[in-house]
């Protein structure tokens, strides 16, 4: 057994590769069989890492999924923001200019528009369970917007430990439903172009959410959903401490 | 060389993540603004340009390509580190904000993407 455990947590980014390989090939062979390739084999593998994250994350304690048990910590190097981000902008390449030029200010517009949405969805719900302090219903419709935006608010305009906690949770939620709930309704909302998906992008901005969502729906549009989105949760840090904290300020 | 393609494209990223903080700094906002997005949009321009075809053709090409294919594995590892258990743990109001934020949304995409394609539709 402790063979086992040097050569694995050892070599774990290698380990890494082998298991989410294995989950991958399963994965194609369950879409195949179970649902005859209507459901995108990528999206079965994107719904079990987040299972095989919530079993990790019970059994563990920790906040990292799976990546918290010892033997598997190389998914932890693998899905990080570092290879995220560098898978991410390969992706890019190919992509037309045009196409980007084409979606631009759609996309600019999505990216505000989006931000304002969720955060005022949010601050409403905030509201409705009974917060009547501006710092906690700014953070918690900050959280909404994406789960670094809620305790960077919070933070910055001294919200209570709890609420910012509430805020990750309420921003974990929103990314993990869009990675499940992108493929099941990008039919119903157009998503099958380009310009849909750099407004996609802009509108939802979870960058992990847009990553799986759009990796489940069609490999082909992730560069542009992942373009927009990458704004999103700078312009969420900018707004959410300043201009939309003096607004719920000014109501309440 | 494979590795020219690689290196063009970590040199994308890691420009794209130094401009993406630097707006930061400047706006006095703690977080990178866009820095992959800027990044990508390098990656764009060198693959649609003429200068860079010795970092983007051939050998060079695969070695972004590898990256590129690399990318749904990497996300699938990423779902599976991602904190599930916390966000149960959030409780009502944390799961039924999200969930509204997701649902409003995801209702908007049709109606701002009419408006790029009319603004599109105006240029031709």
């Amino acid at each position: 057994m402790d063979i086992f455990e040097t050569v694995f947590v050892r070599n774990n980014l290698v380990v890494a590769f082998a298991v989410i390989g294995i989950t991958i090939w399963i994965s194609y062979v369950l879409a195949d069989r179970l649902t005859a390739g209507r459901i995108h084999g990528s999206a079965i593998a994107i719904a079990l890492g987040l299972v095989a994250a919530y079993f990790g994350g019970v059994a563990t304690g920790g906040s990292t999924g799976v990546a918290d048990i010892a033997l598997l910590g190389g998914i932890g190097l693998m899905g990080g923001g570092m290879m995220r981000d560098f898978a991410i902008v390969a992706t890019a390449f190919g992509v037309q200019l045009s196409e980007l030029k084409k979606a631009g200010i759609a996309g600019v517009i999505s990216i505000f528009a989006g931000v304002l949405v969720s955060f005022v969805v949010g601050a409403v719900v905030a509201i409705l369970f009974g917060y009547t302090d501006p710092a906690a219903i700014t953070t918690i419709g900050s959280g909404a917007v994406t789960y670094i935006v809620g305790p960077v608010t919070g933070e910055a305009i001294g919200a209570s430990d709890t609420v910012i906690t509430l805020s990750v949770a309420a921003g974990l939620v929103k990314s993990i439903l869009v990675m499940i709930g992108t493929p099941l309704v990008a039919k119903y909302i157009g998503l099958n172009n380009p310009q849909s998906a750099m407004v996609f992008g802009g509108l939802m901005g979870t960058t992990s959410g847009v990553a799986a969502g759009l990796a489940a729906t069609d490999p082909k549009l992730v560069p542009y959903g992942a373009m927009t989105a990458t704004f999103y949760t700078g312009v969420g840090c900018l707004l959410g401490p300043s201009i939309l904290f003096f607004i719920v300020s000014a109501i309440y | 060389m494979i590795v020219y393609g690689v290196a063009l494209l970590s040199g994308c990223l890691i420009l794209g993540m130094l401009i993406g903080e630097s707006i930061g700094v400047f706006l006095n906002v703690d977080a990178n603004v866009g820095g992959v997005g800027i990044a990508m949009i390098f990656l764009v321009l060198a693959s649609n340009s003429e200068k860079f075809k010795a970092l983007t053709e051939g050998a060079a090409g695969s070695g972004i390509k590898f990256w590129s294919a690399m990318y749904i594995p990497i996300v699938v590892a990423m779902a599976a580190r991602q904190d599930v258990a916390g966000a149960t743990e959030g409780g009502l109001l944390a799961v039924v904000a999200g969930v509204a934020a997701v649902a409003v949304s995801f209702a908007l995409v049709p109606v701002l993407s009419r408006i790029g394609s009319s603004a599109a539709g105006n240029e031709d």
